[in-house]
């Protein structure tokens, strides 16, 4: 147990200074500015939106150079900063379906309507260091097609709807009210909502690691990623004071859905079954992983047997916060002095009485030797 | 009020700059950052579930004409809020429209058209024709 402790209020400033210090590395480098981390660390900004459960890059960015690149802490950092401020309100519900599309591909359909549009990737990358980058040079000017009309980019999932292929969730409008666990602490069983809301700002280190045990075999579920797309999405926002939405500007989100092992019951034919992720800003791998975890969760709503940690849903999220879970794995250094004082005086006790018994033992079995 | 929220700063200093409206107004709510929650849909067509959230900040400005303008845009620039709203007010003038409308939606619309373009025309060559090899005979 953790006991308050007071003084060392010199070392601990002194401490914090040599910190900033450290953070500013070597002073005849230039000092980086957190536009430089939003435009060149993009995918670590967009990491700590997501984890962090804030839209604001300029934010995240300065989070991150004031964590010195510790992303953890940095999420830490913009968790501390939304709790300052006043809820407005909830926003629409974002129509992904009309995103401004940067990228959409499918490994599922090939030839699939709108087309596989890689945008900027690593895939295919070979992965090699490029030494070019460190000696800094200007990139080429991106490729442009010269039709630059957007073709039309309907859901995978919808296509195979037309057939009936594939379970949807049901799309009106229920009058149950939206979980919000920045509201109310989680419940078990928790409703799907609620599951998407926790993976969404969950770690996307543990969501990739159960989304790869349910692929080794801990809760399989036969997934293909059915499609993955990345871009902008328009913002809109009910006005209570002006009593109709108005526009906020634009996200970037990227969406994952998963198309996975069908299922059919005597009374309903076969359907594929899905899992879905969404994850603020580029974030493909988080979006994957939450996809796979999602469709995981959902082994109790299609009576699978619940036998894998990526199934068990009070493991899955209950573990799935790294600000929570740094905060008591981190807990342990600080002083526990009182309460380790009193186990190094049970443990001293108990080694005492070993000792006793054993030299009574020695005594006994000498005295039984002379006899 | 679209335009306005995705307006740049710059943007609306340059443009209600132009407008050159000697404008007598008060801050009926000085310019507030909070935050709006992020909902999505189950499989993007299913039922709302909250994804995140995003910095918001608006105001509201009157003029002395009595029109009320305001904004709502994303991030924390109170700046930007302010003027967004001042914006707001001036075009519900109806001497004032047609020139905020020019000075100012205009611009926008059109760097943002430019810009979609753009993305949309990098995006496009990134498109990719698989062809699947077929295993087995043939």
């Amino acid at each position: 147990m953790y006991v308050a402790v007071k003084g060392g209020e010199q070392a601990i400033d002194n401490a914090h200074r040599l910190m900033a210090h450290r953070r500013r590395g070597d002073s005849s480098v230039a000092e980086i500015t957190p536009d430089q981390v939003d435009g060149q660390l993009a995918l670590a900004v967009d990491r700590v939106m997501g984890e962090g459960s804030l839209y604001d890059r300029e934010l995240a960015a300065l989070a991150i150079k004031q964590a010195r690149g510790d992303l953890i802490e940095a999420i830490f950092l913009v968790r501390a900063y939304r709790t300052t401020l006043p809820r407005f309100g909830y926003s629409e519900p974002l129509d992904t379906g009309a995103m401004a599309i940067a990228r959409r591909i499918s490994a599922a359909f090939k030839d699939l309507p709108g087309g596989q549009i890689l945008g900027p990737t690593f895939d295919y990358t070979h992965r090699l260091i490029d030494f070019v980058l460190a000696a800094g040079s200007e990139p080429p000017v991106p490729a442009e097609a010269h039709s630059a009309q957007m073709p039309k980019m309907p859901r995978v999932a919808s296509l195979l709807d037309e057939e009936g292929l594939i379970e949807r969730p049901e799309s009106e409008e229920s009058s149950k009210p939206v979980g919000d666990l920045t509201r109310d602490p989680l419940t078990f069983p928790a409703e799907r909502d609620l599951r998407l809301q926790n993976l969404a700002r969950g770690d996307e280190g543990y969501l990739l690691a159960l989304a790869y045990s349910t692929q080794r075999g801990y809760g399989r579920n036969h997934p293909f990623a059915g499609e993955i797309r990345f871009g902008d999405v328009e913002v809109e926002f009910m006005a209570e004071e002006l009593g109709f939405t108005v526009p906020l500007g634009t996200v970037a989100l990227t969406e994952c859905e998963m198309v996975n092992q069908f299922r059919g019951t005597a009374e309903a034919p076969p359907q594929f079954t899905s899992g879905y992720g969404l994850v603020l800003g580029q974030c493909e791998r988080k979006a994957m992983s939450m996809a796979l975890v999602d469709r995981a969760l959902r082994a109790r709503e299609f009576g699978e047997d619940v036998r894998a940690p990526a199934q068990d849903e009070e493991f899955v999220l209950s573990h799935s916060d790294n600000v929570q879970a740094t905060g008591f794995v981190e807990h342990l250094k600080l002083p526990h002095y009182v309460d380790f004082q009193s186990e190094l005086g049970l443990i001293r006790q108990l080694r005492r009485e070993h000792f006793e018994r054993a030299a009574q033992g020695d005594a006994e079995q000498r005295r039984e030797a002379a006899e | 009020m679209g335009a306005f929220a995705r307006a740049t700063l710059p943007e609306l200093r340059l443009g209600l700059d132009q407008l050159d409206a000697a404008t007598s107004c008060e801050m009926l709510r000085r310019p507030e950052t909070g935050l709006v929650m992020l909902r999505g849909r189950i499989g993007g067509v299913g039922a709302p579930f909250n994804v995140g959230e995003a910095t918001v900040t608006r105001a509201v400005m009157r003029l002395a004409t009595g029109e009320t303008g305001f904004s709502y845009v994303l991030g924390r620039d109170k700046e930007k809020a302010r003027l967004a709203a001042l914006a707001d007010a001036l075009w519900q003038q109806d001497t004032m429209r047609a020139a905020v409308e020019q000075r100012l939606v205009r611009p926008v619309k059109a760097r943002l058209a430019a810009e979609e373009q753009r993305r949309a025309a990098q995006a496009a060559a990134t498109k990719v024709e698989f062809f699947a090899m077929a295993r087995g005979e043939d």
